[in-house]
């Protein structure tokens, strides 16, 4: 089902063109209204007028999260405060906020990206959809909201918490999609099913439209036995507008990136040069129509890679995979790009190993040595050297399948790999002439 | 059934003297100590008074430390009563994940691993010597 077919499915030769106009429009607007931007332009030695083609926007240089703290508060508006409708800001954990402005006309883009979302997982106005993201200055909750009513939908703005009631009401309440972060899908599900609702057949619900965080396929399909749902995975982050700059469609193959309203590009982090199609890299999105918080290349550090081909859904915008993981903890193993979520999605497939786990990084001869370390689960009969044995051969032999880099796995005592109360030390990088 | 204490160990210095520090600490007598290692880490398996109250001092020193239920039979300690036992396992196709032998006093304890939650019945039926805890340790 489309939200809007004319759009969603736009030939790609009308689309670009749709696209350049835009481009041209919004470079042009940047550089008179934002100073910010006449600065890098002027520095970059490029000018509105260089934009003939989509091609041309890569002479134009890049928007990082850092030159959005430093335009704290509003620095980065192309607006008057008069026109803005509403503030979103991203917390983080580090430095000062981003702050971004929308307009009526960009909440209304806003909902409508994220209404083309819910139409894919088959929600029009006869659906209710549960809203179960935090609402407030993080776009999740708002964002889905408006997506909902754009569609149409019968909207429960839930927010989180009292997690009962969400799985009591999604139940009395005939709910089609639920819509939060994948973690709290299914902490409601097992929540419900605590409770005694057999949630996969006894609620109404179908989809879950879920995201702003990472979600491993091991946990997808957990999601999606448990509530009996099928699970789209929406992305979009609050500096470029929200979640609904990207989702999936019911083909559950990529993430179309709503085009008319943003242009995407993938870099490599290293050298910020394009790399092909189908290739990991950065992404860098560039709003089309935004007005209150344009963007010209705004490095996200989220890696992803654009797929190939025509989606059999019919959409014509082209698809990202899902996030693989942030640029800061890219690691280039012998020339091989790895990331420490693959490495982490291998690991939840083997529920004898806990989640722990440690990345060593060395150089032996001219290569580099990998070393993952890990400890079994409590309950891991580890009395048996061969059971031991065995499941040290089988990581590592799903590691080097689904890497390409071989692993040495070394299993450890519990207090070898540090825990600390926030974020562990995933990964110790000993290579020489590294730093 | 009596219980083993199996302690995984990582290869490296100190581990193990760590692990008995811990056990002595608790001031827990062993009677025997076995220990297996391959190229990365170690399983040592031991025998001693209390030993639940050895596994829970082991785990909160932040050992991985767990009982495991093995059969012990008890045989006088001379030629051929060792080879008596294995002719029997063997005659009766009951594998044995591991072995370990050990001298206490006059007798001589044979300690097997095997998947077989009834062999120390099959055993006793057969006229064996199969031991209980308190024939082994200070039970807890
Ligand atoms: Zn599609």
């Amino acid at each position: 089902m489309f939200y809007q077919p004319e759009l969603e499915t736009m030939p790609r030769e009308e689309l670009e063109k749709l696209q350049l106009d835009r481009l041209k429009k919004l470079v042009k607007r940047v550089y008179e209204r934002i100073p910010f931007y006449k600065e890098s332009f002027d520095k970059a030695g490029v000018k509105p007028e260089d934009i003939q083609s989509l091609e041309d926007l890569q002479k134009f240089p890049f928007t990082t999260k850092q030159d959005l703290r430093d335009a704290y508060p509003f620095k980065m508006f192309a607006v008057g405060r008069d026109e803005v409708a509403r503030i979103h800001c991203s917390s983080g954990t580090t430095g000062t906020a981003t702050v971004v402005g929308y307009t009526k006309n960009d909440l209304d883009v806003w909902g409508d990206c994220f209404a083309r979302f819910l139409y894919a997982a088959d929600c029009d106005e006869n659906a209710a959809i549960q809203v179960a993201y935090g609402y407030g200055l993080f776009t999740g909750g708002l964002g889905a909201h408006q997506g909902g009513e754009n569609a149409g939908c019968t909207v429960l703005p839930m927010s989180t918490g009292n997690t009962k009631r969400q799985a009591r009401l999604m139940h009395d309440f005939e709910v089609d999609c639920l819509c939060c972060t994948p973690s709290y899908a299914l902490n409601i599900a097992d929540v419900a099913i605590e409770m005694g609702y057999n949630p996969a057949e006894e609620f109404k619900v179908h989809a879950g439209i879920l995201g702003a965080e990472p979600c491993s396929e091991a946990m997808r399909k957990d999601i999606e036995t448990k509530l009996g749902i099928q699970v789209f995975d929406i992305y979009g982050l609050s500096e470029v507008m929200g979640p609904g700059v990207a989702c999936e469609c019911e083909k559950q193959n990529g993430l179309h990136v709503c085009e008319d309203h943003f242009l995407v590009e993938v870099v490599d982090p290293r050298t910020l040069q394009p790399v092909p199609d189908g290739e990991w890299g950065e992404v860098v999105f560039t709003t089309l129509s935004k007005e209150c918080s344009p963007l010209i290349r705004y490095r996200t550090r989220d890696i992803s890679r654009i797929i190939t081909g025509e989606c059999e859904c019919g959409r014509t915008f082209r698809r990202m995979d899902r996030i693989a993981g942030r640029t800061d903890d890219m690691m280039i193993i012998r020339g091989v790009n790895v990331f420490p979520s693959q490495i982490e999605e291998e690991i939840v497939s083997f529920p004898e190993i806990a989640a722990q786990y440690q990345i060593i990084l060395t150089t032996k001869g001219t290569l580099d040595h990998v070393e993952l370390l890990v400890e079994t689960v409590p309950d891991f009969p580890f009395d048996e050297v061969r059971r031991l044995e065995q499941l040290k051969k089988d990581l590592q032999k799903a590691l080097k399948d689904n890497l390409q880099v071989a692993v040495d796995v070394k299993i450890v005592e519990p207090k070898t790999i540090e825990r600390s109360e926030g974020k562990a030390v995933r990964i110790v990088d000993l290579r020489e002439g590294l730093h | 059934m009596i219980s083993q204490l199996t302690v995984f160990l990582e290869n490296e210095e100190g581990r193990l003297a760590s692990a008995v520090r811990t056990i002595a600490d608790a001031n827990i007598n062993m009677q025997a100590l076995f220990l297996a290692d391959t190229s990365d880490f170690g399983i040592l398996r031991i025998f001693c008074d209390t030993p639940q109250k050895a596994c829970d001092a082991l785990t909160e020193s932040g050992f991985r430390a767990r009982l495991i239920d093995v059969v012990c039979v008890r045989v006088d300690n001379k030629p051929g009563e060792l080879a008596n036992l294995m002719d029997y396992l063997n005659d009766n196709n009951i594998n044995v994940e591991y072995a370990h032998c050990f001298i206490s006093g006059d007798y001589a304890f044979d300690v097997l691993k095997v998947n077989d939650a009834s062999l120390d019945v099959k055993l006793a039926a057969a006229g064996f010597d199969v031991c209980k805890p308190e024939d082994v340790y200070v039970t807890d």
